[in-house]
């Protein structure tokens, strides 16, 4: 079995571990580190669900090896809020829109988007639904998601 | 009805905080000490004798615990059946694990307990499956013929069922009829694909003798039952949890092989085990619907009133019956619709075909019949050069026709009857809302842009709240906290928000107040199923029952405490108060302090200990859903893509209890339609039986750019038929969207089309076959 | 869909991954994993060894040398897009790179990984025939380059050998006042397209057509140029005939069918898809 130590930042923790070089970061996430809000809806890279933030950008963690995450940031759904739990606006516009109902999808799309508005903070809809072109939901016909991404631009936009 | 505040409210749902922080509690999130994960080994044979299974080198491989076969789980019983009916002609279920004979790609064969599930798929790869192959078919009207492959090898024939339906005298209406018209359907929707693939953990506890399940179900009471049948165990003994459900849509409600083999390995290993499905074995073992194939023909006046539709339907059923003849059914005993329709005569042949079982998906059968209803109108207009619009006017049941019988019988014998609702007017809002009195010139001002719209209608209604029951306890703890269990499940509609809103508008407390345990079998006695839009019917009049009695008893205890008459009393903040005297009053954390009892002292006289409730409501008859919807799309008449550009909906399902909840369901059941018109195809190679489309590279789902400006209005016709007035809403918005798209399509190329899915490439070419 | 043992390897320099290289059997090499991690968590791909090239620095990041812009391999796709100046000297790079994959999967792509994997239907192949790009590839035994013409040698196989790694593609942009245009019909946003079409067009001061490069991608295994249409353009008048007749030459290539698209259909796709590209690409050069 191929072994690698690894150490990298999770949500702003610093994480050292032992793993097997052929995990993916999205396992390595969730079953090593216990952070299950990453979810696996194909692992192909196709639906999304497991989009995570590393050095800020969003990537699919079905398709990197824990092991490429060495050396980096890794921010997951659960460090999206404030560290006192305040949910980001992002996240309480998913709430105020309806933008989720079973929820699996929910965490690729917030990170998706987290990193979607830092880049665009004025988008209009149909920027919007380009980004999450790769995020798919079987819920919600996205339109909650639309909406909530919008109503989350704004928001930040007014507040900074 | 006196409605309570929070019915109706748009109260933000009590399942989002944990999802969004990503403390959602999936089935794949739980991990238990000495767990072990499986990996299966499915046959790549879609027809097959199993000579041998050569198991030998997975078990030597570091890290596997066992690989077992049917004979090591020691059983050698086919499956229970979850539906039995008596139509069925060859009820044929699975082996947990194949016995000697597989009938699909994708049919368990072995699995393999190992430290992961790397391993496990290592181990899995390892297993040598000894095939001798036989003759198999996958297209189901190859298969119905007499001289087809037997999908089952000791088979008489690939027929499991034929169901017939038929309401009044079709074929004497036939005779007399001014016009007959003949059309051919061919209906194919694709699989479940909720973004969660199935999973269970299965963990047997030898001191307690308890067996316990977490399985990703929309059925955790159902599946309980069918495990204590097969296992030959009490249901006290076994618990089944279906914990947070990344959503279901119909076949998460079956039972399935790899839920009863990880029962049985739990119990032979004693350790707790995980199978996690992969979008793989999605595509290869979870319940599907693919094709229906029909023959219709429509006797109608000059006027366009239709006096009797016939039709002949082939049904795909795949390789077993894990679920009865429900998909089948319902594909034929909701004609005529929402339509005052005299005559039907339907039948279905349920055929075996050598592929992945079909049971119900959002819907459940009802968008086969509802594309053949609103096909059929559209092929009457067409062929009298009547309005669309128009002939289906003169064919809904009219508000004043309600309650309106069918002639048709449900199950219990009992006539079929619709409860409520205005369908002309839910027409006529929709049109309104789509301006279709001005389409013809907005079609041809386009055209002369270069653009080619086209506008199709389709109406529906759904049998909804589907019996027998569901139940709800509604408790009030000496902390004051409310607690609603129920046995009804979910999978992401947002039942816990219905259920605390139905419950805290009764007892004064806010919904965010209520806690609301569901989908464990530990916490409430009996349930049914999350299927069928049935939950707010059956669990939400439940709790709304079980919430008044526990009002009525906080009431009267309050009154004698209080020494006041129970009429001068209200509930509310959490307390009961004299009106006008709000400083007199009695919390419902007293109240239920003294009904929950001391030693050596006597309960209130006239008072059941607890401030609780239990309460069932039992459905003898579904209450009726209905609406119209109207689909705008956009051709490109050189590449065939086709955009669906705007869609309407008016729908009235009832007292809407959370109206952007039901927004929601609507919302995302046209998606799962446009999906299922434009993108998703489960394709088999037909001398194979492989299945092609085993990836999401291959086998499409809409995604956000895809979608189109949705335009929704409610209209609220409450059902007398239960307390609260509610109709199901889960399905509604893809029961009529595949008719609407499709006729949309048609409009546009003015050509017929009487299929989907569409690629581009079949619409250009139904454009040039005219 | 777990990925299968394998020994990883993540040098730091390309000299190392080209020894690795040289002396691993059954060893595949990881870019940005886009289409490989797929094919590993399928299990399609069974390798011994993973050499990741993530780590070797020297093979990322855009260089333009006087009238040459050299991309390294591992490049991302997303750094392309971001990049200013090609935006400015290639904007058709833009428009193309809009259409692969996802952003996400943009982040992590890098346009080594797309040449090297060559789908039939990749954009970045397309885009790179339109400038006659050059490929560069390397050995332990030594460097060659490649003309993006001579790329394919099949069904995802490109003319590479096994101890071989993509290093760089360059290319010429053009310097005249010219437009440009990618199109595809794809499914859906960021499918795979059933064809695509890019296409560049120089004008001289009369807006007569002087330089044309027209490439296809997702009708054959490579991308395709339709050599004879690009000439005929060249100093003729630029109307509806002319255009006809290159979607004309496209509609005759040989095209593939599959599960998604009979060749018939593709064909006829190339030939609305050439005529729509032509018409943007020379609407855009007049400006």
């Amino acid at each position: 079995m191929d072994k690698r130590a690894i150490s990298l930042t999770v949500n702003g923790r610093p994480v050292t571990r032992e793993i097997e070089t052929r995990r993916h970061l999205a396992d390595f996430l969730r079953h090593d580190l216990g952070l299950t809000g990453t979810h696996l809806g194909c692992e192909h890279g196709v639906c999304g669900a497991c989009t995570v933030l590393v050095d800020g950008e969003a990537v699919r963690s079905c398709l990197m090896l824990a092991v490429q995450a060495d050396g980096r940031e890794v921010v997951t759904t659960e460090g999206l809020a404030a560290p006192d739990g305040t949910l980001s606006a992002l996240q309480q516009a998913f709430r105020d829109k309806h933008g989720l109902q079973c929820g699996f999808c929910t965490p690729g799309m917030l990170t998706t988007l987290t990193a979607f508005l830092r880049e665009n903070p004025d988008p209009s809809e149909a920027e919007v639904r380009d980004a999450i072109s790769g995020n798919l939901c079987r819920c919600t016909g996205y339109a909650g998601i639309v909406e909530a991404a919008l109503a989350a631009a704004k928001r930040m936009r007014e507040q900074s | 009805m006196d409605r309570p505040r929070s019915i109706g409210a748009a109260v933000k749902r009590l399942e989002d905080p944990a999802i969004l922080a990503g403390r959602g509690r999936y089935v794949d999130d739980l991990s238990l000490p000495g767990m072990l994960e499986v990996a299966f080994v499915r046959s790549s044979e879609a027809h097959a004798l199993i000579r041998n299974v050569d198991t030998e080198s997975a078990r030597a491989l570091p890290g596997v615990h066992a690989v077992l076969t049917l004979k090591d789980l020691g059983v050698d019983r086919r499956m229970v059946q979850a539906n039995p009916h008596a139509l069925l002609r060859q009820d044929i279920t699975q082996y947990p694990l194949a016995r000697d004979e597989v009938c699909y790609v994708g049919e368990t064969i072995a699995m393999v307990l190992a430290e992961s599930r790397y391993v496990a798929e290592d181990a899995a790869a390892l297993v040598q499956v000894d095939y001798e192959p036989l003759p198999l078919v996958v297209d189901v009207r190859e298969a119905a013929r007499a001289d087809a492959p037997r999908v089952h090898r000791d088979s008489p024939d690939n027929l499991a069922a034929r169901i017939p339906w038929k309401i009044g005298d079709a074929e004497a209406a036939f005779r007399s009829a001014p016009h007959v018209f003949r059309e051919s359907y061919v209906q194919h929707r694709g699989g479940c694909h909720s973004m969660e693939c199935r999973g269970v953990v299965a963990s047997y506890d030898a001191f307690s003798e308890q067996l316990t399940l977490w399985s990703s179900t929309q059925s955790p009471y159902l599946i309980r039952r069918f495990l204590a049948e097969y296992l030959e165990r009490d249901e006290s003994r076994i618990r089944v949890v279906a914990p947070d459900v990344g959503g279901g849509f119909g076949p998460k409600a079956a039972h399935y092989p790899e839920e009863l083999a990880l029962a049985l390995a739990a119990l032979r290993t004693g350790r707790p085990l995980k199978w996690i499905e992969d979008r793989r074995e999605h595509f290869l073992a979870t319940t599907q619907q693919r094709d229906q194939l029909w023959d219709v023909e429509v006797a109608c006046d000059a006027s366009g009133k239709v006096l009797a539709i016939r039709g002949r339907a082939l049904h795909d059923h795949g390789a077993y019956v894990p679920y009865g003849l429900l998909l089948a059914l319902g594909s034929v005993v909701n004609f005529p619709g929402p339509y005052a329709i005299p005559a039907i005569d339907v039948a279905i042949d349920v055929v075996f075909t050598n592929a992945v079982p079909t049971t119900p998906i959002r819907g459940a059968g009802r968008p086969y019949a509802n594309f053949i209803l609103e096909r059929t109108m559209d092929c009457v207009a067409r062929n009298l050069g009547l309005d669309r619009a128009e002939v289906r006017r003169r064919n809904l049941v009219r508000p004043e026709q309600m309650p309106y019988a069918t002639g048709g019988k449900l199950p219990n014998g009992k006539p079929v009857m619709f409860d409520s609702g205005d369908y002309p007017a839910a027409l006529e809002l929709v049109l309104r809302n789509a301006d279709f009195a001005c389409w013809g010139e907005r079609k041809r001002q386009a055209a002369e842009r270069g653009r080619r719209l086209g506008f199709g209608i389709s109406c529906y209604n759904e049998d909804t709240g589907l019996a027998p029951f569901e139940g709800a306890t509604v408790r009030v703890f000496p902390s004051g906290k409310v607690v609603v269990t129920s046995g009804a499940g979910a999978q992401g509609q947002g039942v816990r928000t219905i259920l605390a809103q139905i419950a805290a508008g009764q007892l004064g407390v806010k919904p965010e107040d209520v806690s609301v345990e569901i989908g464990d079998t530990a916490r409430f006695p009996m349930g049914m199923s999350t299927v069928g839009s049935r939950t707010t019917v059956t669990a939400g009049s439940s709790a709304h029952l079980a919430a008044v009695e526990v009002r009525d008893k906080a009431m009267r205890l309050a009154a004698e405490l209080l020494e006041c008459s129970s009429a001068d009393l209200e509930l509310a903040d959490g307390a009961v108060r004299i009106k006008g005297v709000p400083e007199r009053k009695v919390t419902l954390g007293e109240l239920a302090r003294r009904l929950a009892g001391q030693v050596n002292v006597p309960s209130p006289a006239g008072f059941s200990p607890g401030l609780e409730a239990t309460a069932y409501h039992a459905v003898e008859r579904p209450v009726y859903a209905n609406g119209a919807n109207v689909a705008v799309v956009e051709v490109d008449p050189e590449t065939g893509r086709v955009a669906v550009v705007d869609y309407y909906v008016a729908h009235d399902c009832g007292t809407l209890v959370n109206p952007p909840l039901v927004d929601g369901q609507i919302v995302g059941g046209v998606a799962h339609g446009i999906s299922n018109v434009l993108f998703e195809r489960m394709v088999y190679d037909r001398e194979t039986g492989q299945p092609q489309t085993t990836n999401y590279g291959e086998y499409l789902l809409v995604s956000a750019p895809e979608m189109p400006r949705m335009h929704l209005s409610h209209m609220e016709t409450p059902s007398p038929w239960n307390p609260l007035g509610v109709k199901g809403a889960g399905e509604g918005g893809t029961i009529p969207c595949l008719a609407a798209v499709v006729s949309a399509i048609e409009d546009a190329l003015g050509a017929k089309v009487n299929e989907y899915p569409l690629s581009p490439e079949r619409v250009l070419e139904l454009a040039e076959k005219g | 869909m777990k990925p299968p043992p394998f020994i990883y390897h993540d040098p730091r320099t390309l000299a190392a991954a080209l020894r690795l290289l040289g002396t691993l059997d059954n060893a595949k090499l990881l870019a940005g994993g886009q289409s490989l991690a797929p094919m590993l968590n399928f299990r399609y791909v069974l390798p011994d060894h993973v050499v990741d090239l993530n780590r070797v620095d020297e093979l990322a990041g855009v260089r333009i040398d006087g009238r040459r812009i050299r991309a390294g391999a591992m490049t991302r796709q997303r750094a392309l897009e971001k990049d200013a100046s090609l935006a400015r000297l290639c904007p058709i790079l833009r428009e193309a790179l809009a259409e692969v994959g996802h952003f996400q999967t943009r982040n992590r792509g890098t346009i080594g990984g797309s040449l090297a994997h060559l789908d039939p239907a990749a954009e970045l192949p397309g885009v790179m025939a339109l400038y006659d790009a050059e490929i560069e590839v390397a050995s332990a035994k030594g460097r060659r380059t490649v003309p993006i013409r001579d790329w394919s040698r099949g069904y995802m196989t490109p003319n590479l050998e096994p101890d071989e790694i993509v290093t760089a593609v360059s290319w010429e942009p053009w310097q005249d006042r010219h437009g440009h245009a990618f199109l595809e019909l794809a499914r859906r946003r960021g499918d795979f397209a059933i064809v695509g079409v890019g296409c560049l067009l120089a004008l001289d001061a009369r807006d007569v057509v002087k330089r044309a490069a027209i490439s296809l991608v997702g009708v054959a295994y490579g991308p395709v140029r339709l050599a004879a249409a690009e000439e005929r353009l060249i100093g003729a008048a630029f109307d509806a005939p002319a255009v006809e007749a290159a979607a004309a030459e496209a509609r005759r290539l040989e095209a593939k069918s599959d599960l998604y698209a009979s060749g018939a259909y593709r064909q006829r796709i190339a030939g609305v898809l050439v005529a729509r590209a032509l018409q943007k690409a020379y609407e855009r050069a007049r400006g």
